[in-house]
């Protein structure tokens, strides 16, 4: 880094003690967050999410696979970030950087951990087929905090997901069907129907109701981040916020107000009294965001 | 299901989505949408949505790629895991890096990059959802990221295809068309010019039908650029409007 980020930090600390953020935001509020799902029709489930200018994209692709020996009844998933060329200028094409890894992988344990996808109710036919599902996050425009951004285009293009059974459904033999269709019954028990509908099957006589169905899922966390310059505790840190901070830490929680997970970064540190700051904050700003995606979800 | 038997054109000249033979699919075009790039745009062509954003010109790295005498371009075309039917495994390949070379070629004849020696243009072009013809749904999208950036041209680059599908020489192949048609011609042009910036073809053509699709295809990139241009002026009212306010 040059000498840029040292004038701007002068800047933003000045104003931190005056109150004030760069672009006239509180300490602890975000940026205006818009969320858009169903935007690549290609992808099984997809959603832009906007953080003030940051832009990024996650389509969801899913397919059928082995599972691993360890786990033979339950589904997989991964994650993975690209950081493309488009979204800033100091981003490279090729193989995925040490950022982008982590990006990934913090995104990948809010999902996994939290066990936000019913993976054990993917599995086709124990120990031989089980549902694969790709989260694959592109970064469009880094205007700073692609941690937030990143993992709430992930849920609301999860949340968006239907499993493809109508094109996978032909690959299938007579057994992995039955024990589909059980799994069926187990996933999406509808009162007063006996008959599971089954997947789109064009070559089957009897037509039954033709769908593809939600990715079985549970309400998931919300994760908010915070940074610290100086002794100031900012929300959502824009880009030049971002590259000054200190230290960084991410917060996810559920919506009954519990703590699901937490990350720190960076190489400063966090008093006992910031880190409860940051977890009221991410609880408060959390609650907003959720409402905000299940209203863009039609809840 | 015997898919390559399928009709894609009727004896009247429908096609499965209803076009005529020499319609383009629609398209929207929005320049300057991105934040951080010095130039941007977002595409959609029917069913293909790409983003295109320009950095530079700035400092060619490493530098043994700089040119003493002028500019290098280097356009980079790269697809989504997500924007195809079956996942694409994410990074280059050699499909995406022959496209890359192309339209890097196509782009730098019109860039007047002799102003600027040793620096690097770059175009990143993402295709977010695929559908037949991300070539030139991506060119076309670089082309309107290039104006949105400043970046001095002789002209707007835009491109389009014609192919043959059942016979009947048509307009932009849609996906199927691409799949199971017999010939597919996607081009690139100097619109005020006419000069040709970039061509491919594969399948089966006659010289004749050759020539119908060439001349076809050089009507939809005008209709095309037309609409570049609406989109261009259309960024550059907003922002006069937003200076007066």
């Amino acid at each position: 880094m040059t000498i840029v980020p040292v004038i701007k930090r002068d800047y933003i600390t000045k104003l931190a003690e005056q109150g004030k953020r760069i672009d006239g935001r509180t300490f602890d509020s975000y940026r205006t967050i818009d969320i858009e799902t169903k935007v690549v029709n290609k992808a099984e489930g997809s959603a832009r999410v906007k953080i003030g200018n940051t832009q990024v994209l996650c389509g969801i692709k899913m397919d059928i696979g082995e599972p691993f020996p360890d786990t033979p009844a339950t589904g997989v998933m991964s994650t993975a970030a690209e950081f493309v060329p488009l979204a800033s200028p100091d981003f490279e094409s090729g193989p995925p950087r040490e950022n982008a890894i982590e990006l990934a992988r913090v995104v990948d344990r809010g999902v996994r951990e939290s066990q936000v996808i019913q993976l054990e109710k993917l599995c086709v036919s124990p120990g031989e087929k089980v549902w694969l599902v790709f989260i694959d996050i592109h970064i469009l425009d880094y205007d700073g905090n692609l941690f937030d951004a990143a993992s709430l285009a992930a849920l609301a293009a999860l949340l968006t997901t239907k499993v493809p059974v109508s094109r996978f459904i032909k690959t299938l033999n007579e057994k992995e069907r039955a024990s589909w269709q059980e799994q069926l019954k187990d996933i999406y028990r509808i009162p007063g129907v006996d008959e599971v509908p089954f997947g789109a099957d064009e070559t089957s006589t009897d037509k039954k109701i033709v769908e593809n169905f939600p990715l079985p899922m549970i309400e998931p966390p919300i994760s908010c981040t915070a940074v610290k310059i100086n002794d100031f505790v900012l929300f959502d840190p824009c880009f030049d916020e971002e590259i000054i901070a200190d230290a960084r830490l991410t917060v996810a929680t559920d919506n009954k107000g519990d703590l699901r997970a937490m990350q720190k970064g960076l190489s400063g540190s966090f008093t006992r009294e910031e880190i409860q700051k940051v977890i009221k904050g991410a609880l408060d700003n959390g609650q907003e965001i959720r409402k905000k995606l299940n209203q863009c979800l039609g809840k | 299901m015997m898919k390559s038997d399928m009709k894609l054109i009727t004896d009247e000249g429908k096609r499965l989505d209803g076009r005529g033979p020499h319609d383009l699919r629609k398209i929207k075009i929005d320049a300057g949408v991105l934040h951080r790039a010095d130039g941007s745009c977002y595409l959609e062509w029917g069913g293909n949505k790409v983003l295109a954003a320009v950095y530079g010109p700035r400092e060619a790295v490493p530098r043994h790629t700089q040119n003493p005498l002028r500019a290098i371009v280097q356009a980079r075309y790269n697809m989504a895991a997500f924007s195809v039917e079956d996942r694409k495994r994410p990074g280059p390949d050699r499909r995406s890096v022959e496209i890359s070379k192309v339209i890097s070629e196509a782009l730098e004849k019109v860039i007047l990059t002799e102003q600027f020696p040793r620096a690097s243009i770059d175009v990143n072009i993402e295709v977010l959802d695929a559908e037949a013809g991300t070539r030139c749904a991506g060119l076309t999208a670089a082309a309107v990221a290039l104006v949105d950036a400043g970046i001095p041209m002789r002209d707007i680059p835009v491109s389009c295809a014609a192919g043959k599908i059942g016979g009947h020489v048509v307009l932009d192949l849609g996906k199927e068309e691409d799949n199971f048609g017999d010939a597919d011609l996607p081009i690139a042009i100097s619109p005020r010019t006419g000069e040709v910036l970039l061509l491919q073809m594969d399948g089966h053509l006659t010289v004749e039908e050759f020539n119908q699709a060439f001349d076809l295809a050089l009507k939809g990139c005008q209709t095309v650029s037309e609409i570049q241009k609406q989109a261009i002026m259309q960024k550059y009212q907003s922002v006069a409007a937003e200076v007066q306010e």
